[in-house]
Formats: structure tokens, C-alpha cells, sequence
């Protein structure tokens, strides 16, 4: 493998202007679902959140497949691993924190 | 003939070596990113204790604009593709699209940080700012740390520009550019978690 056909895919697999086209309508589309929620009243509140943190989810899970190509080849399994592992962070933070403190909120009531 | 087929071998595997280097270069970057999310991670935390701690001041269906956010985010949005597709034009080394695409790319972030900026100056001079409430001061600290990523991210993509006129598409100038593409599209994702969770959670009253 040359070293510029190696520079290319170098932690971003294969890019083709399709996979850019696809990702960019999927996204438009999740946001514009995300925003109705909030703009129009045709679901009621508590849908509407749960909505909105699914449309979020698929988003960022769109973004980073399209956008990032991030897959389960072997060449990404280590971007993966790391992303895995922040997320799992990320998870602990805020709701360990959201969990501390709401507790004692109510106990401080 | 037998030093000709190690000089060969050697020369193969320096190669070898130096894809590797800029291998480890991206994967390292891509650590840096990761770290990069944990303090995202901590100001959202923050924001979600804080969010609703308005302190007698105003609330989120006060000072947000859905549709002014609704086009932010689209700036952000149309970015991330016209840098994906400069990529693109990358693989087959079209300086001119690469070029036009990272014009563009800059222009929609310039955007971005600009309608950001004009908020955030609206709010401060209405006695909305960072000082007003504990909501206030996680919605600047998480909202303002995105846009000082995506700001510097404006001034990385400039040099980056600068370097493909002068240098042209060198192994380094590519995989900079390449780097480039993951903070980039890391700074959307980022997005797509604070307009949901600071901005439309917020308007409805939940954050």
C-alpha cells in the first residue's frame, strides 16, 4: 500500500461523496423531528422528551457513522474501544451527578 | 543485487514506519478528542444539576429563539458535510474542490460563531449573563466552551487553507487536514447534545 493511499483512509475508512449525501439527510431529518417537538404540540409533553432524547441518540449514532465512519472494521476497533470507554465516563458523570444531587435536594427539602 | 533487495526492503519498511507514525498520530488525536468529550461531559452534568436554578431571573422559554437555533444548527450541519466532501475532493487530490469546500466550511462556522456571539451579547446586555443564575452560568460555560472549540477550529482550518495553496497535498498537510475532519465533525456531535439537552429540554422545562 502506498503511503498516500494509506494517508487517505488513515482512521477514516473508505469516504465517498454518497456516504456524506446519506448521513447529511438523515441528520437533517432527525433535527427537524427534534425541533417539531418543541415548535408544534402534536405529541404530548412526555413523549416529546423521551422523543427528543432518542432523536439526539440516533443523531449522534448517524454522525459518527456517516461523518466519522466509525464501524466495526478492524482498523477502527481502537477508536471504538476509546469511544466505548468515554462513554461509559461520560454515563458515570452525569448521572452520578444528576443522581447526588437530586438526592439531596429532596433531603435538603 | 542483494544490497539492491535490502536497500528495497529498507526503503519499504521506512514507509511502512512513517504510515504507522501518522497511524498513531490519528489514533492519538482521536484520545485528545475523547478527553476533549470528558469535559463536555462535566459541563453537561453541570447543566443538568444547574438548569433550572433561575434565581428569580429568566428562564429558557425567555431567552431562546427555536428558529434563530433551528438555522445555528443548520450552519453547523451543512459544515460538516461541505468539510466531508472536501475530503472527498481530497482523495482525488482537487486542490480547487478541496479548496472551495474548506471556504465554505469556514463560512458556515464563521456563521455559526457569529449568530452564537450575537446571543450571547443580546442576553448580557438584556441582564441575562453569566453572573444572572446558577442556569445562566452552566448554559455560558457549556454553550461558550462549544464555541471556543468551533472558533479555533476556524483558526486550525485557516492555516489549513493557507497550507494547501503553499505546500500543496504533502503527507503532513494531509493528515493534518484529516485531524481536522475528526474535530470538526466532533464539534457537531457535541451540538447535536447541547441544542437537545440546553436548548429544547430547556424550553419545555425540563433541564
Amino acid at each position: 500500500m502506498s503511503q498516500e493511499a494509506h494517508n487517505e483512509n488513515m482512521g477514516a475508512g473508505h469516504i465517498s461523496t454518497k456516504h456524506y449525501i446519506v448521513g447529511f439527510v438523515l441528520a437533517v431529518l432527525l433535527t427537524v423531528v427534534s425541533f417539531g417537538f418543541v415548535m408544534t404540540d402534536v405529541v404530548s409533553k412526555q413523549v416529546a422528551v423521551i422523543g427528543l432524547f432518542v432523536a439526539a441518540v440516533l443523531q449522534m449514532l448517524v454522525h459518527l457513522h456517516y461523518f466519522l465512519h466509525l464501524d466495526r472494521s478492524s482498523e477502527q476497533r481502537w477508536n471504538v474501544i476509546a469511544l466505548a470507554f468515554t462513554a461509559l465516563l461520560l454515563f458515570i458523570f452525569v448521572a452520578g451527578t444528576m443522581w447526588v444531587m437530586y438526592t439531596l435536594n429532596s433531603r435538603m427539602m | 543485487m542483494n544490497t539492491d533487495i535490502t536497500n528495497l526492503d529498507a526503503a519499504k519498511a521506512r514507509e511502512l514506519e512513517h504510515a504507522h507514525h501518522l497511524e498513531m498520530k490519528t489514533f492519538g488525536f482521536w484520545i485528545y478528542l475523547m478527553s476533549d468529550l470528558v469535559i463536555f461531559s462535566v459541563l453537561f452534568a453541570t447543566f443538568a444539576v444547574h438548569g433550572k436554578n433561575y434565581a428569580g431571573g429568566p428562564t429558557p422559554q425567555q431567552l431562546y429563539d427555536i428558529p434563530y437555533l433551528f438555522v445555528e444548527t443548520m450552519f453547523l450541519l451543512v459544515s460538516s458535510v461541505t468539510y466531508g466532501l472536501s475530503m472527498v475532493a481530497m482523495q482525488h487530490n482537487n486542490k480547487k474542490m478541496v479548496l472551495v469546500g474548506l471556504v465554505i466550511t469556514f463560512l458556515l462556522g464563521l456563521g455559526f460563531v457569529s449568530m452564537e456571539i450575537h446571543e450571547f451579547y443580546g442576553m448580557i446586555m438584556s441582564n441575562a449573563g453569566p453572573d444572572r443564575s446558577g442556569y445562566l452560568s452552566s448554559f455560558f460555560t457549556l454553550v461558550g466552551t462549544h464555541g471556543t472549540h468551533v472558533s479555533f477550529g476556524l483558526l486550525w482550518m485557516g492555516i489549513m487553507m493557507y497550507q494547501v495553496v503553499k505546500r500543496g497535498f504533502t503527507a503532513e498537510v494531509r493528515s493534518r487536514l484529516m485531524r481536522l475532519s475528526l474535530f470538526w465533525h466532533f464539534l457537531d456531535i457535541v451540538w447535536v447534545g447541547v441544542f437537545t439537552v440546553v436548548y429544547l429540554l430547556g424550553w419545555m422545562g425540563v433541564s
